[in-house]
């Protein structure tokens, strides 16, 4: 049942994290944006398959894991994903500090054309 | 062969070069070109002419059935002729007309190109292949149409042409992928072999629909008609080789030679004869009331294509026998008269016939070869316009009520030629604003040359087209044809026809000066008719344009993402519904209690962030939920993606927090509509997520690669920690691709702040 539990989990990250995507405050837009990777990297956690609770680390002595580990691949992915989305926020939030500074808004509706 | 067809393109593109060494006298040496063709096309004429095919194969993209395939038999040895002899003679006409204008070689370049499109055209024997052809053509109609495009009538008549003749070319593509699919293979010569696979398949109309659409387009039969007679704001030249003798005649030549394959059967007959017949009179009767020289001749050329299709409508033997006998006539008198109308309005400076009158004494070379023309046009015996009109009603006479639509139509046909070929030459001498004199040779050779042929043919027609309208006849009603014209039939019903044609013609030019008022009426009239719907249809499409460009691209980051997200959801809706797999909810993993109040804690957090009305509130619950995926990860055997997670989430809450004291407090903007509609998107975005992750766990595709990682990490990594050795070796360049992001991010933070702009910004 973990399946389930987590996939309605991610279901609800991307839920709020869309719901604060379509605010018009560019300050929820980016903690929509977290919630929405954090919701995409645990789908990929989930999507890989969940087994057993060993880590993929192989003991010392030994050429091959001993028993069954956790799947690798998904984790190398998703350490990938978690770095870039932090790039990602920080670079959005220098963005929209700027953007507030140039324009005195964080209102969507009124950034809509290049024009200042 | 592929030389002949290629060949215009080669010297189309060395034309500017030339030009620039040698001047204008490079129209004389493009000349050459397509006079080269005429040469090969003529050495190969008995032989095709008796029943021979000469075939030329080079593979492009064979995986397509797309091959550089052509065939010339009588059929394409008739149009191919035309083109390229005409096209001689345009050329050095071109020479002559645009003297001294600047832009002559790019006249002639595109007259080449077009030439080499149009005998593509005429000699392809793969369909795809022919409407790349069939395309070109239109592509450079509009550019010789829009010539003078310093002039808005010019501009808007090469747009009309080709949007007119491109939509038309679609609709022929439609219909050639059918006949493709259907047959299996895109060789023409198949194709027309395989009519039992085509008339008796199911999509039979469909095709015949989507094809006699780009015939009709291309060779402007009525209600299409419209942008032939505008093309006439294209330079003279290119109207008497594209408008009247050739380009024009694509649809006629596809109509023939799809007419094996497609025709014979009740929709074909009826289609065309009923389209021809129509275009037939509406030229007929609209050219009655024009009084431009090349509006005249462009309403003529639009009746003779309706008589054309009309005739291969009925597509018996002598029908077709009469086709082709009236394509060549056609040709050789509607060219000539387009060139003498060329000369006029090029030395008298003056367009309008009832203005013009006595310029034999000037222009008699022009004047004389204007007569055989107009006589020839006008169906006068022992001219070749009456041998081929004698054969029409021979035809014709079979069918009900199209002898009257012939005579009536022949009868403008006289008043027509007597307007455009005699008026201007006999009437009595007006002032015309440029002092008439005869125009160079080359300006002359063209229409005497043609001249000629029309004489030749009237008296001598077994010595000159048997051969050739007998062997396109035979590749159009896919049986040999044995032609023999003759000049004089005996007093039959069909020289009775011709006599009747005659005399009412005669009394049409004795009451034609009463015609002009009513020509102005119709003028009128015709700004009613097809023209204006396709003005109309350009506004729709224009206005439909904008509305969506302002419905899609708003320019509103919320609209976008909206539009994006109902596009998933109904595509996941889609496949879903179509899709075989199954939900997987057997109990895969057991649910353990910290489990348990991990999910139930990302799921209250999350909420918690989307409604929290307090900014630090948000970042909390944010946090929140990036330390319970932490622990999901400890407790599913994932040490390195808890470490990282929890070194990022701690950064990113206390990056958020800083940034948002200089941010405004959150306010409630929208409406609880706005809100609701928002929330019923996402949630239902948060369904679709659902359950894919839960259709993705219960599939497993192959082998996993995993295995493989663990197997080989120590003897080949020389590493223990799996995690890691993916990372820096299996996919190290990913890894590589994932430190460049992070540092261009962190040069464009950095750029961000320190940029300077006219608020003063900068360096907070």
């Amino acid at each position: 049942m973990t399946e389930l539990m987590l996939a309605i989990a991610i279901g609800v990250l991307y839920a709020s994290g869309l719901y604060l995507m379509m605010r018009r405050s560019i300050a929820r837009f980016i903690i929509g944006l977290a919630l929405l990777s954090h919701g995409a990297n645990l789908l990929i956690f989930t999507a890989g398959g969940l087994s057993g609770g060993r880590a993929p680390i192989i003991p010392e002595g030994s050429d091959a894991p001993a028993g069954l580990i956790a799947d690798p691949l998904p984790q190398a992915l998703i350490l990938t994903a978690i770095v870039i989305s932090f790039a990602l926020l920080a670079f959005a939030l220098v963005l929209l500090l700027r953007t507030h500074q140039e324009t005195e808004t964080d209102d969507m509706e009124k950034l809509r054309s290049t024009d200042a | 062969m592929l030389a002949m067809v290629f060949s215009g393109f080669v010297v189309a593109a060395l034309l500017p070069w030339l030009h620039r060494r040698i001047g204008d006298k490079a129209s004389l040496v493009a000349a050459l070109c397509p006079l080269a063709a005429t040469l090969w096309l003529a050495s190969g004429f008995v032989g095709v002419t008796s029943g021979d095919v000469i075939t030329a194969y080079l593979p492009w993209m064979p995986t397509l059935g797309l091959d550089l395939a052509f065939r010339l038999d009588g059929l394409s040895l008739l149009f191919a002729l035309m083109i390229s002899g005409i096209g001689t003679l345009v050329v050095l006409y071109t020479h002559g007309y645009l003297h001294g204008d600047p832009r002559q070689h790019r006249f002639v370049m595109y007259t080449l190109m077009f030439m080499a499109s149009m005998l593509g055209v005429v000699t392809a024997d793969n369909l795809i292949l022919l409407f790349i052809f069939w395309e070109l053509t239109s592509f450079t109609s509009f550019l010789l149409i829009g010539f003078n495009h310093d002039e808005e009538a010019s501009r808007r008549a090469a747009l009309q042409a080709m949007l007119v003749t491109v939509m038309g070319g679609l609709f022929l593509l439609a219909g050639v992928l059918l006949i493709g699919r259907a047959v299996g293979t895109f060789s023409l010569s198949a194709v027309v072999a395989s009519r039992d696979l085509l008339v008796d398949h199911p999509h039979y109309p469909v095709m015949l629909g989507l094809v006699l659409v780009g015939a009709f387009t291309k060779s402007a039969q009525a209600p299409f008609h419209f942008w032939l007679p505008n093309a006439m704001a294209a330079p003279t030249p290119a109207s008497a080789y594209l408008h009247s003798s050739t380009m024009v005649k694509a649809g006629v030549y596809l109509l023939a030679r799809l007419h094996p394959a497609l025709g014979g059967t009740e929709a074909w007959t009826l289609t065309l004869t009923g389209f021809g017949a129509l275009t037939l009179l509406t030229g007929a009767v609209m050219a009655a009331g024009q009084v431009y020289l090349k509006r005249l001749l462009a309403y003529t050329t639009v009746a003779a294509l309706g008589a054309l299709v009309m005739l291969l409508g009925i597509g018996t033997e002598a029908a077709v026998e009469a086709a082709m006998v009236f394509l060549m006539a056609h040709a050789c008198y509607k060219a000539a008269l387009f060139l003498v109308a060329g000369s006029i309005d090029h030395e008298t400076g003056e367009k309008n016939v009832t203005k013009l009158g006595g310029l034999f004494r000037y222009m008699p070379i022009t004047g004389a070869t204007a007569l055989v023309a107009a006589l020839s046009m006008a169906g006068v015996p022992s001219a070749f316009g009456f041998i081929s009109k004698e054969l029409q009603y021979a035809v014709l006479f079979q069918h009900g009520w199209l002898p009257v639509v012939a005579v009536v139509s022949g009868a403008f046909f006289l008043l027509v030629a007597v307007q455009t070929g005699i008026r201007p030459f006999w009437a009595r001498y007006r002032e015309t604003p440029k002092h008439a004199h005869e125009p160079p040779w080359t300006m002359t050779l063209g229409p005497v040359l043609l001249g000629v042929i029309t004489v030749a043919g009237g008296l001598f027609p077994g010595w000159t087209a048997d051969a050739l309208a007998g062997a396109a006849a035979s590749a159009t009603a896919f049986a040999p044809v044995d032609m023999h014209l003759h000049v004089w039939h005996g007093f039959n019903r069909e020289l009775m026809a011709s006599l009747a044609t005659l005399a009412l013609g005669g009394i049409v030019v004795l009451v034609s000066p009463r015609l002009a008022g009513l020509g102005n009426r119709m003028a009128g009239l015709a700004r009613l008719g097809p023209d204006r719907g396709y003005d109309g249809a350009l506004r729709g499409l224009l206005s439909l344009a904008k509305w969506q460009t302002k419905a899609l691209q708003s320019g509103s980051l919320r609209r976008y993402l909206m539009i994006i997200l109902l596009t998933v959801i109904a595509l996941f809706a889609v496949s879903f519904a179509r899709s075989e797999l199954s939900l997987q909810l057997r109990d895969r993993t057991p649910l353990t209690l910290p489990m348990f109040i991990l999910c139930a804690l990302i799921v209250v957090a999350s909420i918690a962030a989307a409604v929290s009305a307090s900014r630090l509130g948000a970042v909390a619950a944010m946090g929140v939920v990036g330390f319970s995926i932490a622990l999901v990860f400890v407790l599913f055997g994932a040490p390195d993606l808890a470490m990282t997670q929890l070194v990022i989430e701690t950064l990113s809450v206390v990056l958020l927090v800083s940034a948002f004291y200089y941010l405004p407090a959150f306010t409630r903007r929208s409406t609880w509509r706005g809100r609701a509609r928002d929330l019923l998107v996402s949630i239902f975005a948060g369904v679709v997520m659902t359950l894919l992750v839960l259709l993705a766990t219960g599939v497993s595709v192959g082998e996993p690669i995993s295995d493989y990682f663990a197997a080989t990490s120590v003897p080949l990594g020389h590493g223990r920690n799996i995690v890691n050795v993916i990372l820096v070796d299996y996919r190290a360049l990913d890894t590589l691709g994932e430190i460049t992001v992070l540092a261009v991010a962190g040069l464009g933070a950095l750029a961000l702040l320190k940029l300077r702009t006219k608020n003063g910004g900068g360096e907070s």
